[in-house]
């Protein structure tokens, strides 16, 4: 089905959605396991959410509500962009409203708002390798996601203790899913990561330049990686949000003037207009 | 045969002989070497050696330099492997032959029922002369604390100055290793003991307690076969000698 | 089947140089058996297939778990070959390089194999690490140095250390004292003797230097041109050697 521009429904021709789309049930079928696909050539370049984009444009429907943000906002040039690009190519709905939404795609943070059963998140990822950086060659890495041999890992956060006293990872921390596979949850802050736990929505993620999909189905265990003598905490600012005053949601720190002023404020952009909007209606 | 470690009791050696009073017997043993380096001249030094020694009875061999009495007591410790013949011992209770033993039944015996002590010293690097003395105990199975007092009793005897218990032997004198080498030998209270030239480097002191040392196994029962080059001592140990005659050489 | 390991008939060839020719070598608990020759006698070919690592072309190799089943090495799938890597064996390399993670902590290095075995307290592993530090003479003050801060014989004394902290009833040693000075070897063999004595470890050492198997080893196993020209304890063989070329080696070592 063409659009009025003359794109098929989705950009991406159907055998391509058809490919995309076996893969996914592949990753859906084993939960945290990468499994390749044929990435193809997108209308940007590869670091720009490339993946994100083919695994949406392989899920999405004319019914579809979709929403995009770019590390919680939605009006960033990237998530606007994205946004369009498929309102384009597909002609569906958008939102700003995580509750309105169907599909929504994200990039470096899960929205503050709890998913339902129903709706889709679909992560873009730039590495899907959770142990690049502890051996990066490709053929031992396969080799010790298929054993289960994961003491690499175990072992750099041994380090990160001993030289620092906690576990020095802030985002992309990873997780174990299902008990069995050790996978990266796409940089997002490591405060999100006990929201991908049990999450009733359906994860998908895509990397488009690795050319990897993996996915976590919904009511999946997903558990961060820690000691029994250091446990897992998320961490976010000890502050307030200047704008809607939440302390539970993860913050950014803006910076204000050139004299050390900042203030704190909600990443998720729904989230604190929400607040904002639900404050100013009770007052 | 059982190649299970035991712990041994350490304080007196193990049973009566199964079957007629000896402790050790060789039969026919012959021992020849084959030098291939030169161009493999073949050397017989025994030729159908009939030894039988009797628990408590010290045995001395006697010969000439260079008849074979070191061979001899090498193929008794099974150093040197025989080339015929058997050699019989008691050990856990069962007859062996110590010459068509493997390795295991070997090291077995060397622990359980057969000492050596030999006229040097082969000195493992940084370990101290308490733990050297000790450690054939403690293979037995015998707790260290024990092991270790035992051996400090042993060399305390032998008059090795306490001072150095505690020091590897790489830098004592001779006659300290060679005390190191006999307290090691008369610790374990071993069946069957083989001294070859215990006396060599000692004092006249030092010669008498090895004298009741060689004594006393023999009124535990053991059975000693030794080389004494010093007969003063050798006529105060030994029950009677046994000739090693050399071979007349063959072509 | 009482031995530990036992390998049969083992071949392998490359290409025309006869790498092993019906090899047949076993190993019982608490035993050390060195494997001696010169380069290209086949020693550390054999002994990687005896660890798994290689695969004959001909030959078998069994082994005895803890349970008392007799596995096939040949036979077995590779996770199960990796698992017996990490926990009931353990592989001394002739260069702790290749043995060690030079970017990780002594104590991170040591820690691996226990966490890679489930173990998931830091202070109980870090307390594990500490202690195997001391034991192998290395300061546990030491234990988040890098070893590339440590000199050539502490990191095998840290390799070591890596390797027994699972208590493996098997080690493979290949070469573990070369390229090491002569003082530091010596440290080095009189470590390995007490490590073994006190854990009754069995040990499979392959060596060119004959006075470390004498100092090391119960049996000796002689080999040539990929034979086994000669094997049983170790004063016997090197003391009455018959084979010419067992002749040929003892009478060849320089003595200081």
């Amino acid at each position: 089905m063409t659009t009025a521009t003359g794109y098929n429904f989705g950009y991406l021709d159907e055998n391509t959605k058809r490919m995309i789309r076996r893969a996914l049930l592949k990753a859906v079928a084993i939960p945290g396991h990468q499994v390749p696909f044929g990435s193809r050539e997108m209308p940007l370049p590869y670091g720009w959410g490339t993946g994100g984009i083919q695994v949406t444009a392989s899920v999405i429907g004319p019914s579809d509500t979709l929403k995009v943000i770019d590390q919680g906002a939605d009006d960033t040039t990237n998530a606007v962009s994205i946004r369009r690009f498929f309102a384009k190519v597909a002609g569906v709905a958008t939102t700003e409203r995580t509750t309105d939404a169907t599909i929504i795609q994200t990039r470096h943070r899960v929205p503050e708002t709890p998913l339902r059963e129903g709706q889709i998140l679909v992560y873009q990822v730039p590495m899907p390798e959770p142990l690049f950086k502890l051996e990066p060659r490709v053929a031992e890495t396969r080799r010790m996601h298929a054993l289960a041999d994961y003491g690499p890992m175990h072992v750099k956060l041994y380090e990160d203790i001993a030289r620092t006293g906690h576990i020095a990872i802030s985002y992309n921390y990873p997780v174990m899913v299902g008990g069995r596979y050790l996978m990266s949850p796409s940089p997002i802050p490591s405060f999100d990561n006990p929201k991908l736990d049990r999450m009733a929505a359906l994860q998908l993620f895509g990397a488009g330049r690795e050319k990897r999909i993996y996915a976590v189905p919904p009511y999946t265990a997903v558990k961060s990686l820690d000691f029994e003598d250091h446990p897992f905490r998320p961490i976010r600012a000890d502050a307030t949000c200047a704008l809607c005053g939440s302390r539970e949601s993860y913050l950014d720190e803006v910076v204000t003037d050139d004299a050390g002023g900042r203030m704190f404020v909600c990443s998720d952009t729904d989230y604190c207009n929400t607040r904002q909007a639900a404050r100013e209606a009770a007052e | 045969m059982s190649h299970a470690a035991a712990p041994i009791e350490t304080s007196a050696p193990l049973g009566a002989p199964a079957s007629g009073a000896w402790a050790l017997r060789t039969e026919g043993l012959s021992k020849a070497f084959t030098l291939h380096l030169q161009g493999g001249t073949r050397i017989p030094v025994l030729q159908d050696v009939e030894l039988e020694v009797s628990p408590g009875e010290c045995v001395a061999l006697a010969g000439p330099s260079g008849a074979g009495k070191s061979t001899l007591m090498r193929c008794l410790y099974g150093n040197y492997g025989a080339g015929a013949g058997r050699i019989l011992l008691h050990h856990l209770g069962e007859t062996v032959d110590l010459a068509s033993a493997d390795p295991r039944l070997v090291r077995e015996i060397r622990r359980d029922t057969l000492g050596y002590v030999s006229q040097f010293l082969r000195v493992i690097p940084r370990v101290p002369t308490l733990e050297i003395v000790a450690e054939p105990l403690v293979a037995r199975g015998e707790p260290r604390a024990a092991a270790l007092a035992r051996a400090g009793m042993v060399l305390a005897r032998l008059n090795l100055p306490p001072r150095l218990h505690g020091l590897p032997p790489a830098t004592f004198s001779g006659g300290e290793q060679q005390r190191v080498n006999l307290a090691r030998g008369f610790a374990p209270h071993y069946p069957v003991l083989l001294l070859d030239e215990p006396t060599a480097s000692l004092d006249a002191g030092n010669r008498a307690m090895v004298i009741g040392l060689i004594a006393e196994a023999k009124q535990r029962g053991a059975a000693i076969i030794g080389i004494f080059h010093d007969t003063e001592v050798r006529d105060q140990v030994a029950d009677r000698l046994f000739e090693v005659a050399p071979i007349q050489e063959a072509a | 089947m009482s031995a530990l390991l036992e390998a049969t008939g083992l071949t392998l060839r490359f290409g025309a140089v006869t790498a092993l020719d019906d090899v047949a070598v076993s190993i019982w608990p608490g035993e050390v058996v060195a494997i001696v020759g010169e380069s290209g006698s086949g020693k550390s070919t054999l002994l990687r297939v005896l660890s798994g690592l290689a695969g004959p072309e001909a030959g078998t190799v069994l082994y005895r778990d803890p349970d008392g089943t007799v596995h096939s090495l040949l036979d077995m799938p590779e996770a199960s070959l990796r698992r017996l890597h990490r926990s009931d064996w353990g592989f001394v390399h002739q260069n702790p390089r290749d043995g060690l993670r030079m970017g990780i902590s002594a104590g991170g290095n040591i820690g691996e194999r226990l966490m890679a075995a489930g173990s998931r307290h830091y202070g109980a592993i870090r307390a594990a690490a500490a202690e195997w530090l001391a034991r192998v003479e290395i300061d546990p003050a030491r234990i988040d140095a890098l070893p590339r801060t440590f000199s050539g014989g502490m990191q095998q004394r840290l390799q070591i250390a890596r390797t027994l902290v699972t208590h493996p009833r098997l080690v493979f040693m290949d070469e573990p004292t070369g390229g090491l000075d002569v003082s530091v070897q010596a440290r080095l063999l009189d470590l390995i003797r007490a490590l073994v004595a006190d854990l009754g470890l069995a040990v499979l050492l392959v060596t060119h230097d004959i006075a470390a198997a004498r100092l090391l080893a119960h049996r000796i196993v002689v080999m040539r041109r990929g034979q086994v020209v000669e094997q049983g304890l170790t004063d016997r063989v090197l003391d009455d050697p018959q084979h010419e070329y067992t002749q040929l080696l003892t009478t060849s070592v320089l003595s200081a």
